[in-house]
């Protein structure tokens, strides 16, 4: 949550629709969980040449940036975190509805190398959907540090895509993963990946469904993935479908009566519509799981013997809100005794100016009302401001950020729900306050 | 030995595996984007000062939740852990 360039400067007040993209421009999406450094990555490949962009009728944010290679210039679009491509929040069906309709020319999956697992989930998702795939194995440090191995060779064998291993924060990794980008954008044929197999009786469904489907769908869009959707009755993919395509799928009557038969056909088989949902979705976390062993070593569990002993502390029963008052205390007093010399030095500084330009006011002959609005009015206060303000805030946000960096934050928000919960709001709230 | 319980009754240091999901819309769909399928196994790490939420190890993530949305989640409890 820290501060950044992009989410404070001057880059928010210039937001604009869409992104910028060279006409050369190779698109890469940047697709991953919820903290997994998605954003060092994105940050790491760009630089400063970035923007936040209002997506077009959505008011989600978006950044997305240039990323020049010796052989190609990119435009990285970093989408909102996400755990699934079966969308259910305003963030999740924007990522969706860029990598299923705006045909980027690869996706980078970012994952945690210390939760691997979880991230393929998201990675299998996309490799269903788009021919261009790279998995980058992000925190490869944090997973050395816990002793946790990923063989990303196999892992690259099993997925039939390439994977990089890095480690964004420290910019480790990021030359093999834009060497990775520039060879799987010029490949002509798509390479042939691994995809999840469902049980015969929906793959029965899908090839029932797929050739209707191939007949009507965009091209650009996996028809098989497509097919798997309609039949699951994805309703926010067919309106979506409907606004940035302007299909109507299910005006179609031919597909209707596919689908529906193709429906009828898994109810007997004794599949209903919310047992569909739950074997394709199945079938992806099984494929991961699979995928994995044999992958990941843990030298140790994969939740480690000192985190485990520091949370019984900073979560135990006992323990944990003296902790957290004690840590905020520290917090506001380091803040606060800390500002104390800058705050002096500034205002010593600026005060100083102040008397110049009484002086210059003076020597110029300026009328006493101008001097006194200008001078003891508007450069007074914000001086003041600036001296009494600044120091305390360049102090609290960077130990602020230490904190969240440090994990501390969900631990109070842990700490703090049921409390909050009784007030009927929830524990991540707290980190408002 | 094993027994049936739900997982918000599973003690701290407890493993067990997941056998069903009584619940239905988005929650279920959160509970299968942490892989927490039929079959997985969890194991509860801690409890919150306030005694809920609760913490638990899945798939090598640990993830707090409230004991009203771990009531629907049906598991069998493994003895003496992993």
């Amino acid at each position: 949550m820290g501060l950044t360039k992009h989410s404070t400067g001057s880059a928010l007040a210039g937001t604009e629709p869409g992104i910028r993209r060279g006409p050369s421009d190779r698109l890469v999406a940047l697709a991953g969980n919820p903290n997994v450094g998605k954003s060092s990555v994105f940050n790491a490949l760009t630089g400063m040449n970035q923007h936040t962009g209002n997506w077009p009728g959505k008011t989600v944010a978006v950044a997305h940036g240039r990323c020049r290679t010796d052989r190609a210039e990119y435009t990285l679009v970093d989408l909102p975190g996400s755990y699934s491509l079966i969308a259910r929040s305003p963030e999740e069906a924007l990522t969706r509805d860029f990598i299923c309709f705006d045909s980027p020319d690869a996706v980078i999956v970012v994952c945690d190398a210390t939760c691997l697992e979880r991230g393929l989930n998201l990675a299998l998702q996309t490799m269903e959907t788009s021919p261009r795939v790279l998995l980058c194995v992000n925190l490869m440090d944090e997973a050395r540090r816990k002793r946790i191995a990923v063989d990303l060779d196999t892992l690259s064998e099993k997925l039939g895509v390439p994977v990089v291993g890095t480690s964004a924060r420290d910019k480790r990794g990021l030359s093999a993963l834009t060497e990775a980008l520039d060879a799987l954008t010029e490949s002509p044929v798509p390479a042939k990946h691994c995809r999840p197999r469902y049980c015969g009786e929906i793959e029965r469904a899908i090839a029932a469904v797929e050739p209707v489907v191939r007949e009507l769908s965009p091209t650009g869009l996996d028809s098989r993935w497509l097919s798997l959707r309609l039949l699951d009755g994805d309703e926010a993919l067919i309106s979506g479908l409907k606004s940035r395509c302007g299909i109507e799928l299910l005006k179609d009557t031919g597909l209707k009566s596919a689908l529906n038969s193709a429906r009828a056909q898994l109810e007997r088989e004794g599949i209903s519509p919310a047992g569909l949902s739950d074997r394709i979705v199945s079938a992806t976390v099984g494929a991961a799981e699979d995928i994995c062993s044999g992958v990941i070593t843990y030298e140790s569990s994969g939740y480690s013997g000192f985190d485990r002993r520091a949370d019984r502390i900073i979560t135990g029963r006992h323990t944990a809100y003296p902790l957290m008052l004690l840590l905020l205390a520290f917090i506001f007093w380091l803040t606060i005794s800390g500002a104390d010399y800058p705050t002096q030095l500034l205002s010593d500084v600026l005060f100083r100016i102040q008397d110049a330009l009484s002086l210059l006011f003076r020597r110029a002959g300026a009328p006493e009302w101008l001097h006194g609005l200008l001078v003891m009015g508007v450069y007074r206060v914000l001086a003041w401001v600036i001296s009494v303000m600044l120091p305390p805030m360049a102090l609290f946000f960077p130990l602020f950020t230490i904190l969240e960096d440090l994990g501390y934050l969900p631990r109070v928000a842990y700490n703090l729900d049921r409390p909050f919960k009784r007030c009927c709001a929830c524990g991540k709230q707290a980190l408002t306050m | 030995m094993e027994r049936y319980c739900t997982l918000d009754r599973l003690p701290p240091g407890m493993s067990a595996r997941v056998i069903g999901i009584e619940t239905d819309g988005d929650m279920r769909r959160r509970f299968m984007d942490m892989g927490l399928i039929r079959g997985t196994a969890v194991e509860c790490v801690g409890r919150s000062p306030g005694g809920d939420p609760s913490a638990y190890l899945i798939r090598g993530a640990v993830i707090a939740i409230r004991s009203e949305d771990t009531k629907s989640i049906q598991v069998t409890a493994e003895t003496g852990g992993e």
